[in-house]
C-alpha cells in the first residue's frame, strides 16, 4: 500500500516536452517560460530539427513536440493568427489527450496575457491569436484498447513465467523429487535451465495466442517487427523464471510460493506502467522500474507493436532486461543447493 | 585391494545444538548388505544423508567409494544410487520417461538405456506398464520400480532408506530378492528398516541410539551376545535398556 499508492496515479506530471522554436523571440520565449512554469510539462529538449525531434519521440524521449515556426513572433506583433503545431505521442489515448488538454490551458492563458498588452497599446485592434494544430502520432484514432493490449500481452507471459515455473519448483520438494535429483551428479546449472526451457516453449506460444487474439478480435495495429516483440519476451522470460526460480528456493509447500508470488507480481505489474505512464510516477518509483523487468517490457511491447520502433530505438530497454535476465538467473543458480 | 567402499571416522553432525550424528565411525565393505537400525530419531537419516552427499559432516572423515564426502560431494553422486522414504520417481512420467531421465543425468547413453530398459521391464515382468504413469501403479511395484531405477547405472552403492515402508509382505519378500541379487552383482547396499525381521536377512547390522552407533556386527554374533532369540529382541535391548 504504501509503495502502491503514490506510485500508480493517474495523475499526470512531469510530461516530456521538446521545443522546437525556430522563432527565437521575445514572444515564443514568453510562451516556453509560461509551459516551464507549469507544473504539468518538464522541458526536456529542445531542437531546431524537426527529424531529429520525431526520432527522439520515437524513441520514448518525450511525450509531446511543440514546434514554433519561425514567424510565430511577426504574426502575434503584425496582429495575424499565430500558429504552432503539437504532436503529441499517443499511445497512451488518455494520457495523449489529458496532455493535450494541458497544453491548451497554457497556450490559453498566454492567449489572454497577449490580449490585455495589446488592449493597452492599442484597444481596437483586432484580437492577435495563437492557433494550434495538433496531431495525435502512433495512435491516431485514441484507442485505449490498443495501449492496453501490448501491455496485457506482457502481463500473460509475466504469468505463465512466475506462476507455473516456481509452483513446478516447489511441487518437486513437497513430492520429494528434488531429493532424488539433488543425489545426482546433475549440475547446478544444467537443472536450472532445464527448469526453464519448457516455460520458455510454453511462454513463446502464449505470446503467439495472445497476438492472434490481438489481431483477429481487436485488430490491432503491429507497425514493428514481431522477431523483435518474441525476442524481448524471450530474454524477458528468462528474467522472470530466473526470479521465480530464485524466490522457490525460500518456500517450502506451494501455498507459500504462491503468496509470496502473487506479492511479487502485484507490485510488478502495477508498477509497470501498465496503467500508469512511467513518467508520471515518483522518482523512487521509476528507480525501482529499473530493476522491474515488467516495466521494460511493457516499453518495449508498446514502443515496438504502436510505434515500429527498431532494436535501436529499445537498446536500453533490452540492455536492462539482459542484464536483470542474468542477476536473477544466477541467484537462482548460486541459491538452488543440492547439500545442505 | 582395500574393499572397503564406505569409511567414516568420528563423524559428527550438529544441528545448532542438537547432535544428531555423535561420534560415529564404521566401515562397509563392497557387495555387503549393511543394515542400520534404529529407533525413530535416532540419526539414520542424517547419516544417510551425509553419505550420500546431500548433507556435509560438521567433523569427522566420510569416504564414499573413495571420495572426501565433506570435500566433493558432487563426486560421490557419480557413485551411488538413492532410494528414499518418500517415493520419488515423476509421477506424471510414464515409466519408460522416467528410466531415460535419470539414465540420461547419469550419463548413459541413449542406445545403453535402451537395452536397459528392455532388461529391466522383462526382468520385472514389467512389459505391459512400459508406457503406463507412475501415478498409475500400485505402490509395491512402484517401490520396486523406484529401486530399479537407483541400480540402473550401475553404482558402487545404493541407499535405501526404509525402502519398503508400507508394502505388503509379498513384496517386500520380492523386493528383497532384487537387493539380494544387486549385492551378488557386486553392489554395495546400504538400508535402513523399522522391519526387524528384514534385519535379519542383512551381512550385518548396526543398531543406533541416540545418535550413537551401540551395537555393530552380523545378526548371528548380536543374538548370541545379547542372549536374543531375534534380531527384534536385541533391538529392544539395546534401544530401551530399562
Amino acid at each position: 500500500m504504501l509503495l502502491l499508492v503514490p506510485a500508480v496515479t493517474f495523475e499526470m506530471k512531469n510530461v516530456r516536452l521538446c521545443i522546437i522554436d525556430k522563432d527565437m523571440t521575445p514572444e515564443s520565449r514568453g510562451l516556453i517560460s509560461k509551459l516551464e512554469g507549469s507544473k504539468f510539462f518538464k522541458i526536456t529538449f529542445s531542437s531546431f530539427s524537426e527529424t531529429e525531434a520525431n526520432n527522439m519521440l520515437h524513441r520514448n524521449k518525450f511525450d509531446i513536440i511543440l514546434s514554433i515556426p519561425s514567424d510565430f513572433g511577426k504574426d502575434i506583433l503584425t496582429e495575424r493568427p499565430a500558429k504552432i503545431m503539437a504532436s503529441v505521442d499517443a499511445v497512451n489515448a488518455s494520457t495523449a489527450q489529458l496532455s493535450w488538454a494541458y497544453l491548451n490551458g497554457v497556450l490559453r492563458d498566454y492567449n489572454a496575457i497577449l490580449l490585455t498588452e495589446n488592449m493597452k497599446s492599442t484597444p481596437m485592434e483586432p484580437i492577435p491569436q495563437i492557433q494550434i494544430t495538433n496531431r495525435y502520432w502512433y495512435n491516431e484514432m485514441l484507442n485505449y484498447k490498443h495501449y492496453m493490449l501490448p501491455g496485457i500481452l506482457g502481463i500473460l507471459v509475466t504469468a505463465i513465467g512466475f506462476l507455473l515455473a516456481g509452483l513446478n519448483m516447489v511441487r518437486e520438494k513437497e513430492v520429494g523429487t528434488i531429493e532424488q535429483i539433488n543425489v545426482t551428479p546433475v549440475r547446478k546449472h544444467q537443472f536450472i535451465i532445464a527448469k526453464m526451457v519448457p516455460f520458455l516453449i510454453i511462454g513463446m506460444i502464449d505470446l503467439s495466442l495472445g497476438l492472434i487474439i490481438g489481431k483477429l478480435v481487436f485488430n490491432i495495429p503491429f507497425v514493428g517487427s514481431i522477431v523483435l516483440l518474441f525476442m524481448s519476451s524471450f530474454i524477458f522470460l528468462i528474467a522472470v523464471l530466473g526470479l521465480a526460480l530464485f524466490v522457490s528456493t525460500f518456500s517450502g509447500t506451494q501455498q507459500q510460493y504462491m503468496f509470496v508470488a502473487f506479492f511479487c507480481m502485484i507490485i510488478f505489474i502495477l508498477m509497470s506502467g501498465i496503467f500508469t505512464p512511467y513518467e508520471s510516477m515518483p522518482a523512487w518509483a521509476q528507480d525501482f522500474n529499473l530493476i522491474n523487468p515488467v516495466a521494460h517490457l511493457m516499453r518495449i511491447n508498446r514502443m515496438v507493436m504502436l510505434k515500429g520502433s527498431t532494436i535501436h530505438d529499445i537498446r536500453m530497454e533490452l540492455y536492462s532486461l539482459i542484464i536483470i535476465a542474468i542477476a536473477f538467473t544466477t541467484l537462482a543458480v548460486r541459491r538452488y543447493r543440492k547439500t545442505a | 585391494m582395500d574393499n572397503r567402499v564406505i569409511i567414516v571416522k568420528n563423524l559428527v553432525k550438529k544441528f545448532g545444538n542438537f547432535i544428531a550424528n555423535d561420534n560415529l565411525s564404521f566401515e562397509v565393505f563392497k557387495g555387503e548388505i549393511f543394515g542400520f537400525l534404529g529407533a525413530n530419531g535416532a540419526g539414520k537419516t542424517t547419516a544417510i544423508r551425509i553419505l550420500s552427499g546431500l548433507s556435509s559432516p560438521t567433523s569427522g572423515e566420510v569416504l564414499v567409494a573413495g571420495v572426501d564426502a565433506s570435500k566433493k560431494p558432487e563426486a560421490i553422486k557419480k557413485q551411488i544410487g538413492y532410494m528414499c522414504q518418500k517415493f520419488s520417481l515423476y509421477e506424471d512420467l510414464t515409466v519408460k520417461e522416467n528410466i531415460m531421465l535419470y539414465g540420461g543425468i547419469y550419463g548413459m547413453t541413449k542406445s545403453l538405456i535402451k537395452e536397459r530398459t528392455d532388461d529391466l521391464l522383462e526382468k520385472l515382468n514389467f512389459r505391459e506398464y512400459g508406457n503406463k504413469f507412475i501415478a498409475d501403479l500400485p505402490l509395491g511395484l512402484r517401490q520396486k520400480l523406484a529401486f530399479s531405477v537407483a541400480v540402473f547405472h550401475e553404482p558402487k552403492i545404493v541407499f535405501l532408506d526404509e525402502p519398503t515402508g508400507g508394502v505388503d509382505p509379498i513384496t517386500r519378500r520380492q523386493f528383497w530378492e532384487m537387493i539380494y541379487e544387486t549385492a551378488e552383482r557386486g553392489i554395495t547396499v546400504f538400508v535402513t528398516t523399522h522391519y526387524m525381521d528384514e534385519a535379519e536377512y542383512c551381512d550385518r547390522i548396526s543398531i543406533m541410539s541416540e545418535g550413537r552407533i551401540v551395537a555393530l556386527d552380523t545378526p548371528e554374533n548380536l543374538k548370541k551376545q545379547y542372549g536374543a532369540d531375534s534380531v527384534e529382541e536385541v533391538f529392544i535391548k539395546i534401544a530401551r535398556p530399562n
